[in-house]
């Protein structure tokens, strides 16, 4: 999206798992325009999907607070427990997003909890995760 | 892994209207021909029904049939003996009747394995899991081709060796080993080491022969040759020392208990002759046929890698392909509603979430591992399997790279 007013990225290569959010925000705070970019699989290009079309229309106040990973879960019609991760990536995207929308704005709501939700935990623990597994990798290369 | 019927359902009904199908994933099943099916059907019917260790008529016929197909498979593996050859449920039963088996009746030895890095998953854990038995594992790395560094086999390979275990051809990128100069150099190092080779992805591909290789025991699969699943052999050569690793009822079978399965053990004999019958236009067919596949994508697409060695030192059926900026399981579902079946070597594709450890072990980078499809031509399949293939491929490959976008691109 050309006029994004904020771009999100959650997710690593390394897990194969990863996604790119883009949101048009107008001056209501009301989510205008979203799309996504998914290099994932089918349960994470649909997570994606369908945060885009559930924000869609709403204030970033009340895509913070309706979404969630269960929701979304439901929203795609049920997900195996090996692929929660992607909705949980999916609205960490969003929250991250959002966080960020109010960060270069230098806006703090009322709302918006200082401390990362469940979401935006998660897809820091998969991303360290990647790391990690990145680096153990190279070790064992250069141990070879 | 915890997948919804109802879901699964839901996806089948998608597949409704399908015109042409195309099934690619020779590595994780097969379609059993008619005239494999019609020699089993008779056993499970009234022929040769018996147990065959019994002393009845039905319990006779069954010893006679085990025996004969034991006879047969062991003269295309070049046995010299049929009591060389142990059938077991599959080529998973059969690497861990190798791998435990011959460990445990050698440990006086030594308590060293060596494996390749790019070993299959029924070989790699299987040593692994030995760790907890005071065996210890080492791995050997392969090249970007994945052949093994003979050098470092060399340096592995040492007193306290007691099994060795290298496919001849890996499973997966279709490499084929330098199996008989790496057993030259086991034995030269330590000659009581046994040498095994999971040779399921060389039967009826490549030449295979024990006694030239000089292992001491090899496995082979029946579905990998188009038999039926749930049946394997385990070569292990006169002499070799192996304990049997389950209890129970021993039968013809003395280091696997049970009940024979006959119609298996039948349905997989069908299947090697046919695939020895004409083994060189059978070999000549697949590998046209890999040929044209590989060759139609790589004139379609950019960024695309062939995966694993090329030409003579690769298997003939094998194609193993990275897309680059589309992701494996993404692909494998958008081909499947064509009616192409493939596989994939992503992370998402799998359990622990962790690509190929194939792929990376030959160097290839995650995107390389997640974008990578697995597909084995077969000596079945047809010009127009591969020519509908060539048409779908592209587009498919091109929508997902639609939905990547720049995402996750390294």
């Amino acid at each position: 999206m050309e006029d994004a007013s904020v771009v999100a990225v959650a997710g690593n290569p390394a897990c194969g798992d990863m996604i790119t959010l883009y949101l048009k925000i107008n001056e209501q705070t009301v989510v205008e325009k979203a799309t996504f970019e998914s290099y994932g699989c089918a349960a994470n290009i649909a997570t994606a999907s369908i945060v885009t079309e559930m924000i869609k229309g709403l204030t970033l106040e009340n895509a913070w607070k309706d979404l969630t990973w269960k929701k979304v879960t439901e929203e795609v019609g049920g997900l195996p427990s090996v692929k929660f991760h992607c909705g949980i990536l999916a609205v960490g995207a969003v929250k991250r997003a959002i966080r960020k929308y109010h960060e270069e704005k230098g806006t703090t709501p009322d709302w918006l909890p200082k401390d990362l939700t469940f979401e935006e935990k998660q897809a820091i623990e998969e991303e360290e995760l990647a790391k990690t597994l990145s680096k153990r990798l190279k070790a064992e290369e250069k141990q070879s | 892994m915890f997948v919804l019927v109802e879901n699964v359902r839901e996806l089948l009904k998608a597949h409704e209207g399908i015109i042409h199908e195309v099934y690619l994933d020779n590595e994780n099943s097969t379609i059993v021909p008619q005239e494999v099916v019609d020699a089993m059907l008779p056993y499970y019917g009234r022929k040769a029904y018996g147990n065959p260790t019994l002393t009845h008529k039905p319990g006779w016929e069954a010893f006679e049939t085990v025996m004969e197909s034991q006879q047969k498979l062991s003269k295309f593996l070049g046995a010299k003996i049929l009591e060389e050859l142990t059938f077991t449920p599959s080529e998973t039963e059969a690497n861990n009747l190798a791998i435990i088996g011959a460990a445990f009746a050698n440990k006086a030895k030594g308590k060293k394995i060596v494996i390749s890095e790019i070993e299959p998953i029924n070989v790699l854990q299987v040593a692994e899991m030995m760790q907890k038995y005071g065996f210890t594992t080492a791995k050997v790395p392969v090249n970007a081709e994945g052949t093994i560094d003979l050098e470092k086999l060399k340096e592995a390979v040492d007193k306290e060796t007691v099994l060795v275990s290298i496919q001849v051809v890996n499973n997966e990128i279709g490499t084929i080993q330098p199996i008989k100069e790496a057993v030259s150099i086991v034995k030269e190092n330590n000659p009581s080491a046994v040498f095994h080779t999971d040779a399921s992805d060389a039967y009826g591909r490549i030449p295979l022969n024990v006694q030239n290789l000089n292992v001491d025991m090899a496995t082979v699969s029946s579905f990998k040759i188009q038999g039926p699943r749930g049946i394997g052999a385990l070569y292990i050569r006169e002499g070799v020392n192996v304990e049997k690793i389950l209890e129970g009822q021993i039968g013809t079978q003395k280091l696997w208990p049970g009940i024979e399965n006959t119609p298996l053990i039948v349905g997989f004999t069908k299947a090697s002759e046919l695939a020895f019958t004409d083994f060189d236009q059978n070999v000549n067919r697949m590998r046209s046929l890999r040929d044209k596949l590989v060759d139609g994508i790589f004139k379609e697409l950019t960024d695309v890698k062939l995966n694993g060695a090329r030409g003579e030192k690769r298997s003939p059926d094998n194609a193993n392909i990275s897309f680059l900026r589309a992701e494996g399981e993404a692909l494998t579902i958008e081909l499947s509603l064509s009616g192409i079946y493939v596989s994939s070597g992503s992370a998402c594709s799998r359990r622990l979430l962790q690509p190929s450890h194939v792929l990376v072990a030959i160097g290839r980078r995650f995107s390389e591992a997640h974008g990578s499809i697995l597909m084995k031509t077969t000596r079945y399949m047809t010009e127009e399997d591969i020519a509908y293939v060539l048409e779908i491929l592209p587009n498919a490959v091109n929508r997902i790279r639609g939905i990547v976008g720049g995402t996750g691109v390294d």
